[in-house]
């Protein structure tokens, strides 16, 4: 039978792991963007290891790490409470994880398209290097903002195999509709599966469509060109 | 009185060159810095304003000292005072002309100064106008008024006209020239025209491989 829980709980995960992400990267694709650290290489090979990875292994390591019965895992409970095994904040955390290079990249090459001498303008003009990102930098990048969102939000969705090793298949609580799919699947209930699949399709067409097409709307909306 | 020590290793594409300049400024003056490209002349600039940190260096502005390497005082290019206009028009496309205007005002300051400026450029009527739709003339007249706006100390013209034509060129040194003396500004243009640098300076100076080789008249120095 078809359930609702698994599309509320995907949604909720994509939109999470977005915002967080969205957070998380600004900074992060800032300094990849700008910084002149030597050992950068390491750090952007560190963030694209999600990538290449089969998720069957960081799903096996995020895995581990969160068990209770290993250092992280028991920290966490113990100072806060806080089991990311079988869980939907572990599902987050994974996916938060599994997904950076999706959003940082496209950041990334964001800062990195904003000529230098705009920056040089803003500090000349006395702008500290907060006011340069927020009036400056992130204003004429939106285009990079909204593909990284965009690409978080949709690798998220269609996320399974992180999902399965760290989240399991609980119901309400870590089944997404990938899981539920796979689920329906090992039960025989192909009409089932069919038709998550079938929204999980065209859902997934109507968002890239939709991006794509502002993307190509060049006037209002995101560039100013 | 502006005093200039400056020492930097630069990497380009002719090899290493070592700048080395050691000069002095009296306030209000317009200095024209000549060269060919390669020479160093972006650098100095860069350094005066903070973007660029010499290996060694001293620079004193009217008795406030800036950058003095060997007791560790280096200023932020926000701290130094100063107005500075690049060879790219670099307004920003989010604002409009009058949004860019005022990002550059401090926030406590007199709002009138914006309509006077814009006065000043003859731009009032394109005040809300994104900067992509003006001219390269139009828009490095904003960047200039931008760049007066904080009544600078020191104004630093980074090769400001070298991108448009010469009808536009004509109408923009006169503008500069305006601006240097309505605001008694002390002015630092650096540009490999010999004939905007005379139009533009009081004193030259031309960096060649790194040091300055001649420090007088732009006259002198291009008729000799």
């Amino acid at each position: 039978m078809l359930e609702t829980a698994p599309f509320y709980l995907t949604v909720k995960l994509a939109l999470l792991t977005t915002m967080i992400l969205f957070v998380l990267s600004i900074p992060l694709g800032y300094w990849l963007a700008f910084s002149r650290f030597r050992v950068k290489f390491m750090v952007e090979a560190l963030v694209s290891l999600p990538l290449v990875l089969p998720p069957t292994v960081l799903g096996f390591y995020l895995l581990l790490a969160f068990s209770p019965e290993n250092a992280l895992g028991k920290f966490l409970d113990n100072y806060f409470d806080l089991r990311l095994v079988f869980t939907f904040p572990g599902l987050v955390v994974a996916s938060v994880i599994y997904s950076l290079p999706f959003m940082v990249q496209p950041l990334k090459s964001g800062f990195a398209s904003i000529p230098k001498a705009w920056l040089d303008a803003a500090y000349t003009m006395g702008k500290s290097r907060r006011v340069t990102l927020r009036r400056v930098l992130l204003p004429n990048m939106k285009n990079a903002m909204l593909t990284g969102a965009v690409l978080t939000f949709a690798h998220t969705v269609g996320e399974f195999g992180v999902i399965l090793m760290v989240g399991g298949n609980i119901p309400e609580e870590t089944r997404v509709i990938s899981v539920a799919i796979y689920n329906e699947v090992e039960a025989m209930n192909y009409a089932v599966a069919n038709t998550y699949s079938l929204i999980l399709v065209g859902f997934s067409f109507l968002v890239l469509m939709v991006t794509y097409f502002i993307n190509h709307q060049k006037n209002s909306l995101l560039s100013y060109d | 009185m502006i005093d200039i020590k400056l020492r930097k290793k630069l990497t380009g594409a002719g090899g290493d060159i070592q700048l080395q300049v050691d000069c002095q400024m009296q306030s209000g003056e317009i200095v024209g810095i000549y060269g060919p490209s390669g020479a160093g002349k972006s650098s100095i600039l860069r350094m005066l304003a903070g973007l660029m940190v010499p290996d060694e260096g001293v620079i004193e502005v009217g008795g406030q000292v800036w950058l003095d390497t060997a007791n560790g005082i280096n200023l932020r290019p926000q701290h130094r005072n100063i107005g500075m206009v690049f060879q790219e028009y670099s307004l920003f496309p989010n604002m409009t002309v009058l949004e860019n205007l005022e990002f550059a005002l401090e926030k406590r300051k007199d709002k009138s100064l914006l309509r006077e400026m814009l006065e000043i450029i003859g731009m009032q009527e394109l005040a809300n106008q994104r900067p992509q739709l003006l001219s390269g003339g139009q828009k490095q007249r904003v960047a200039l008024a931008r760049a007066m706006l904080r009544q600078p100390k020191l104004l630093l013209l980074d090769e400001p006209l070298s991108a448009l034509d010469r009808e536009m060129r004509k109408n923009l040194q006169e503008y500069i020239l305006r601006f240097h003396r309505d605001f008694q500004l002390t002015t630092l243009v650096v540009s490999h025209d010999a004939a905007e640098i005379t139009r533009l300076s009081e004193r030259l100076w031309v960096l060649e491989n790194g040091s300055f080789v001649y420090d007088g008249e732009p006259n002198l120095y291009f008729t000799k």
